[in-house]
């Protein structure tokens, strides 16, 4: 067994053996679950159920129910879409990008970034579903032999490149993460005595043995999913901006989009990754495994994308005047000083500036201030993208189509009731799935645990 | 003489390690090792050979290349092409830059699906499969060295106990197969 630096903080603290680390994880889900969380569950159901009666209820109507108009045919639909997508993009990152590059770090929270992953990913997915308007011949977006001659969807589109980005990325992440599971569902079957729990978990984990072979096939698997899954992670929302570069809307047609999506992305799935953990980590007592050092690495990747993100806004901000397009100097003009000039300003303020704070590593390590922090970037991450549809669309070429957006209760009951549904799911894997990748944890324990780490030191000494 | 498994159960994986190495060189030969989590540098100990996935998911790859353009190029230069704005539509490599996005995606989609299927068989591991460890320990804290007596016949059943003893084995357990 190789050994580590001394000088690298523990990654699990305290003395923990393999057992511990398989009770702390196992016994909350054979065990009744706290009050708080059927608390938290009724009300994350009740949003749930509320923003599904208004997805019925649009569906039933149209979209006409909601706020947007034909100068804005873009609204708070692709806002919503384009934040959750983004959210979607930290598990993958986390779970493949960190693998590449040994992070030891990443076990500690791959499993439940990648759960959060997977639900933002449903949630991004209902939104293009039901702007459609007509859902149910939403498999129009396939190539499919069809009644209307020989016609096909058109690949040059991005809106199609878009379908297969986020239909591979969501089946592939889930793949990703099931494959991580399958041990850890054979952990719960093991262990638990409840013959009903035995039965449920035995099927889940398909009857994993865990020999060497097994093990090796794991690790090559793993490793070779993180290999294709890196740049499907990169792809993904490099498309998703195509969606808007590739169009002649200033505001939207610039080069830089691609990267500057992505590192968004990055930093609000970072940012809900954190929203999410720091609950996780107080209610189901995981402070051991889930320390300051492992909040403090998120903040650097927080405050670094967020330094991008940040020079993204301003490059475009210098190359719309540089440019000499006096279509694109508007479009920045009046996001900044026009009638949504609020919405940008919250964007500049949340995204760019408040992330400079954690330089300081005393409100880096600071979880209420990172807890807080994590909320801002969310909403800034969020008005990024109303500022980038709404205020490009709302004043167009034409002057006499000049309208603003006002959303309904429709939009409103479908962004909350999107976080309602991904609150029940997360709650529910909470719940019932290993929240830690034991298998992967148990595997640095002797490496990076706290108390191994002073042993290895004192043995050093003598 | 009925054949007979003997089960050793270690701690600690550098422990079985060292115990594998120890039959392995006094010409025992070792069965399986069932582990909660991958121990690193044991499969060239036991003779566990490297496995073939990685290739798999390359050829599951390029099967999902060639059929993504294929695909592309029949449905929107051959059965129907689109003039759009006058770019180019009559040959799949003139409007290959349009296509590398989806190419790409349906590329990642076939190596990674193919690959984790050809895993999931490989493995025997499918829903509704019976667990087949033979500790319900493995999967938590133990680690346990298989060894059959009909794999060796130079050795009694008593002499491989007499070798593990001498390792630092937590439990030793024969049962008669």
């Amino acid at each position: 067994m190789h050994s580590e630096a001394a000088i690298r903080e523990p990654l699990i603290l305290g003395h923990k053996t393999y057992a511990d680390i398989t009770n702390d994880i196992v016994g909350p889900i054979e065990n009744k679950a706290p009050r708080g969380w059927y608390v938290l569950m009724t009300l994350a159901s009740l949003v749930a159920a509320y923003g599904t009666g208004c997805i019925l209820y649009l569906i039933s109507k149209g979209i006409g129910v909601w706020g947007l108009n034909k100068t804005v045919d873009w609204a708070w639909d692709i806002t919503n879409f384009v934040w959750w997508v983004g959210i979607g993009h930290a598990g993958t990152l986390i779970s493949a990008v960190l693998l590449l590059f040994r992070q030891k770090w990443r076990m500690a929270i791959n499993r439940s970034a990648e759960a959060m992953t997977i639900f933002a990913v449903i949630m991004a997915a209902t939104f293009p579903g039901i702007h459609m308007g007509r859902i149910w011949m939403s498999y129009w977006v396939l190539p499919l032999p069809n009644q209307f001659g020989s016609l096909w969807v058109n690949f040059n589109s991005p809106l199609l490149w878009d379908v297969f980005a986020i239909s591979t990325y969501f089946s592939v992440s889930l793949v990703f993460w099931y494959i991580g599971l399958i041990p850890d569902f054979a952990t719960i079957r093991d262990k638990v005595s409840k013959p009903m729990m035995k039965k449920v978990y035995g099927i889940l984990s398909f009857g994993w043995t865990g020999n060497a072979k097994a093990w090796t096939r794991f690790e090559e698997v793993s490793l070779v999913l993180a290999g294709i899954a890196t740049p499907l992670v990169f792809s993904v929302h490099s498309v998703v901006s195509f969606d808007f570069a590739t169009s002649v809307i200033p505001g939207w047609h610039t080069t830089i989009f691609p990267p500057y999506f992505v590192s968004g992305a990055v930093f609000s799935g970072f940012a809900m990754v954190q929203t999410l953990l720091l609950i996780m980590r107080k209610v189901m007592h995981l402070e051991a495994y889930i320390t300051k050092k492992h909040i403090e690495y998120m903040n650097i990747v927080i405050i670094v994308t967020g330094s991008i993100v940040g020079v993204a806004y301003i490059t475009e901000l210098f190359i719309s005047w540089y440019s000499g397009v006096e279509y694109e100097s508007y479009a920045f003009i009046n996001r900044a000083t026009g009638p949504y000039w609020w919405s940008y300003w919250a964007m500049m303020s949340c995204n760019v500036i408040s992330p400079q704070l954690f330089w300081f590593k005393k409100l880096r390590t600071n979880l209420a201030f990172t807890f807080f922090m994590s909320i801002i970037v969310n909403i800034g991450m969020w008005f990024e993208r109303f500022v980038i549809i709404v205020t490009s669309l709302h004043r167009d070429y034409m002057p006499s189509a000049w309208t603003m957006f006002h959303p309904t209760w429709v939009d409103v009951g479908v962004f909350l009731g999107t976080i309602g549904i991904f609150s029940t799911l997360y709650l529910l894997f909470a719940r019932y799935f290993p929240v830690l990748a034991l298998n992967e944890v148990k595997s640095i324990l002797k490496v990076s645990g706290e108390s191994y780490k002073q042993q290895a030191a004192q043995h050093h000494h003598h | 003489m009925a054949n007979k498994v003997i089960y050793a159960v270690y701690e600690d994986p550098e422990q079985l390690k060292d115990g594998a190495r120890k039959l392995v060189s006094s010409g025992v030969r070792v069965k399986d090792v069932f582990s909660p989590f991958p121990v690193h540098g044991l499969d060239p100990i036991i003779g566990v050979k490297r496995t073939r996935l990685g290739i798999v998911s390359f050829m599951f790859g390029i099967t999902g290349t060639c059929l993504a353009l294929l695909g592309i190029w029949y449905f929107n230069i051959f059965d129907w092409p689109m003039n759009i704005g006058g770019k180019p539509s009559q040959a799949l490599y003139k409007n290959l830059p349009a296509f590398i996005p989806v190419t790409f995606e349906f590329t990642v989609l076939c190596a990674a699906h193919g690959m984790a299927i050809t895993y999931l068989i490989r493995n025997k591991t499918l829903p509704g499969m019976p667990a087949r460890n033979p500790d319900p320990r493995t999967t938590d804290d133990k680690f346990i060295m298989e060894v059959r007596t009909a794999d060796n016949h130079g050795h009694s059943a008593e002499a491989i106990v007499g070798m593990l003893c001498e390792t630092h084995v937590f439990e030793i357990n024969e049962r008669q197969c």
